[in-house]
């Protein structure tokens, strides 16, 4: 199943130029929506950072709080129907509590973002030029045809063949693929600092999805922008992250640079994501394991971690802790860039030889040196 | 897209044909004789002064000839006999049994109060209507949309024509806010005509208004639930806009539909209208013409006006909607 692991593990990834300024920085945000059942704790104390040049990968299931606290970053819940508190700054401006017109001027500017379905998230009665012209005269002050032109020229630049005749082509004149390559020249029209792409390959077919991330990441490297993408596709993290951060019932669960977490999750959600996703080049002995049960209602979340009605491994923590008590946030035994909520004392030896067996029996072996290493006090949390 | 319009406006006229022989079927087939007013307007009706302008009205003759007859008289001039001579001018639609004159010049001078009472009240609903809808849905759930909902359903829980009544009664002859009503020729004396139209715009205006008020608020609320909508925001695009522009364009769609057959009925007659406020438009024509003794060319023609105008409405709102949603402009 592990293909992409090991890919890595050979190729490596360009890491983004150190030492940048954080460009995003999400402090203890909390999202809650009041309704008529009761209080949607959709995002609880969450924290995270994202710096110029780099890629945050937010995965999580439906529900987890991945695409609402990402919202957050636009301010785009209705004020009157949700409840913010915490800290949300871009480029040290604060979000939470902003006048409409602080955000006007980050939204699509700053910071843009990229929707899951581009059928339903363009509108179906303006042409893709005129959306895309729109965009860009929000923010400069400049004519129509030049608008236009700059339309075209961002089709051109996402790959879209003969942009000067498919500019005022409407939506549903496009394929999906294309849709999305208009939805990012849509969103890269004002060369943001940071793209927030929420599921941006979800409505796509398989081949059309590699051909959408190859766009972002070479976007990326040209524009020198940020990312944050939000996906439950733990292949999608694989290929674009640098860092990735795990959501479960609106609560940070695991986070940690891509590799570090693809090959050593600490946590039995992340173990249950990653051995829930097929690989068509595993061997047969490796099954498909998917994680029982449902995410928990968000209006009456489960007593201490919300994971243990649906973790297989709640009798491996002495009493009662995992139904009584909410595991803190806090590094795990590979070093303080790998962060884990769980009470779990030794989960690498857990996950080495209970789940990676079944999973992918091909790594067991590597994996396991690779704890030992760390064991010795020379892993490989010294690498970033 | 010209090829969509050939088809519609080929099957709008079958429509209308096919209406026309209902119509003509229903009133000369119908269990009264239509030769019985006219026989009984001229004084004593005997059995045989009945039969012999049975005989002269061509009513003995088959359904299909008296059909004939009628539909050549739309395009060349005919004469017909009602006691006398009548000489009718196509499109001819008949000669009046009440005033014994041509049907159809008597629908082109009716016709314009009516058209002005239907074009002035419709700008008014639809403008107010839709305004309050968009305003209403922008702030769903809070006092001012409730009382906006509130309010539109209790006016248009009150009878029409008790409203346009009381707004008559006490508007005009109690408190003299509103000029007397009454139709004047625009051509005439265009401030006159303005004058006499004021309340009876303002009564359609307002009544019509809350159920487009309605119409439109639930349409928005829709629309604004839209990803696309969303996208407009994260784009930077300020709310007034998010809402008049990129919301106001979606929902606005199926408000058409509705409006063009709303108006379409409008200009068909706005019997209770014409009646209240004393304006001898379509509406008032038709009314007179059914109360005894029964005037049938009239009834006939108020009838297929009407059928025309809703095939016609109809047809501009598949013309309109095409041009609105591009996804059906393509297919």
């Amino acid at each position: 199943m592990t293909d992409f692991l090991t890919d890595q593990q050979h190729a490596g990834q360009p890491t983004p130029a150190p030492g940048g300024e954080d460009f995003l920085v999400v402090e203890n945000l909390s999202v809650q929506f009041p309704t008529h059942d009761g209080l949607v704790k959709a995002v609880n104390d969450l924290s995270y950072s994202v710096k110029m040049g780099e890629t945050l990968g937010i995965v999580g299931e439906s529900g987890s709080g991945k695409s609402v606290s990402s919202m957050a970053v636009l301010g785009l819940h209705d004020i009157k129907r949700s409840r913010l508190t915490g800290s949300i700054r871009v480029d040290g401006k604060e979000i939470i509590g902003a006048s409409e017109q602080t955000l006007r001027k980050i939204r699509g500017n700053e910071v843009a973002m990229i929707f899951q379905d581009p059928l339903t998230a363009l509108h179906p009665f303006y042409s893709v030029g005129a959306q895309i012209g729109e965009a860009y005269r929000i923010h400069h002050d400049v004519s129509k045809s030049k608008a236009r032109a700059k339309a075209i020229e961002m089709l051109d630049r996402v790959g879209i063949p003969q942009a000067k005749s498919r500019v005022d082509d409407y939506p549903h004149q496009f394929s999906g693929g294309m849709r999305q390559r208009a939805m990012i020249a849509m969103a890269l029209v004002n060369d943001p600092k940071l793209i927030i792409a929420d599921e941006p390959t979800t409505a796509l077919d398989v081949t059309v999805q590699a051909q959408i991330l190859d766009l972002l990441q070479e976007l990326q490297r040209d524009f020198r922008s940020a990312i944050i993408i939000i996906t439950h596709d733990l292949g999608v993290v694989a290929e674009m992250a640098d860092e990735v951060l795990v959501m479960y019932a609106g609560r940070a669960v695991e986070q940690g640079p891509t590799r570090e977490l693809l090959t050593h999750p600490e946590m039995p959600y992340t173990w249950g994501l990653l051995s829930s996703m097929p690989d068509v080049t595993a061997s047969t002995d490796a099954r498909l394991v998917p994680i029982p049960g449902n995410p928990p209602s968000l209006l009456n979340p489960p007593t201490g971690c919300p994971f243990h009605p649906r973790c297989p491994h709640v009798d491996k923590v002495p009493g009662d802790l995992c139904r009584t008590e909410l595991p803190e946030f806090l590094p795990g035994q590979r070093g303080t860039h790998h962060l884990k909520r769980c009470h779990l004392v030794n989960p690498d030896d857990i996950y080495a030889t209970e789940v990676l067996p079944e999973i992918a029996p091909d790594l067991v072996e590597l994996t396991l040196a690779d704890n030992a290493d760390v064991a010795h006090g020379d892993g490989m949390h010294g690498e970033r | 897209m010209a090829g969509f319009i050939i088809r519609r406006v080929i099957s709008s006229f079958l429509v209308v044909v096919l209406t026309s022989m209902f119509v003509f079927a229903l009133f000369f087939l119908g269990p009264s004789n239509p030769a019985g007013p006219v026989c009984e307007a001229s004084g004593k009706c005997t059995a045989e002064r009945l039969a012999l302008i049975e005989e002269q009205m061509g009513l003995n003759e088959s359904v299909v000839t008296q059909y004939g007859a009628f539909a050549k008289g739309i395009f060349v001039d005919r004469t017909i006999t009602i006691g006398s001579e009548y000489e009718c001018d196509a499109p001819c639609l008949g000669i009046s049994y009440g005033t014994r004159g041509q049907v159809t010049d008597e629908l082109l001078e009716k016709y314009p109060a009516t058209l002005s009472i239907a074009i002035g009240g419709a700008m008014i609903y639809l403008t107010l209507g839709v305004l309050l809808g968009v305003l209403a849905a922008r702030w769903r759930g809070t006092a001012a949309d409730r009382l906006l909902v509130g309010g539109s359903l209790l006016v248009s829980s009150v009878p029409y024509y008790l409203f346009a009544l009381l707004a008559w009664i006490f508007l005009t002859l109690q408190w003299s806010i509103f000029p007397a009503t009454g139709y004047t020729p625009l051509t005439e004396n265009p401030g006159a005509w303005f004058a006499g139209l004021l309340l009876p715009w303002v009564v359609i205006g307002v009544t019509f208004s809350t159920q487009y008020a309605r119409f439109t608020r639930g349409s928005m609320v829709e629309t604004l639930g839209e990803d696309y909508i969303r996208t407009a925001t994260a784009k930077g695009v300020k709310s007034n806009k998010v809402v008049f522009k990129h919301g106001l364009r979606a929902a606005i769609v199926p408000i058409v539909t509705i409006f063009g057959l709303d108006f379409a009925a409008l200009l068909a007659g706005t019997v209770f209208t014409e009646r209240i406020f004393n304006i001898n438009g379509v509406g008032w024509w038709a009314l007179n013409s059914i109360q005894s003794p029964q005037d049938f060319p009239v009834i006939t023609a108020t009838v297929l006006v009407s059928a025309v105008l809703v095939v016609v409405a109809n047809l501009l709102v598949d013309v309109i909607y095409s041009f609105l949603d591009p996804r059906v402009r393509m297919s």
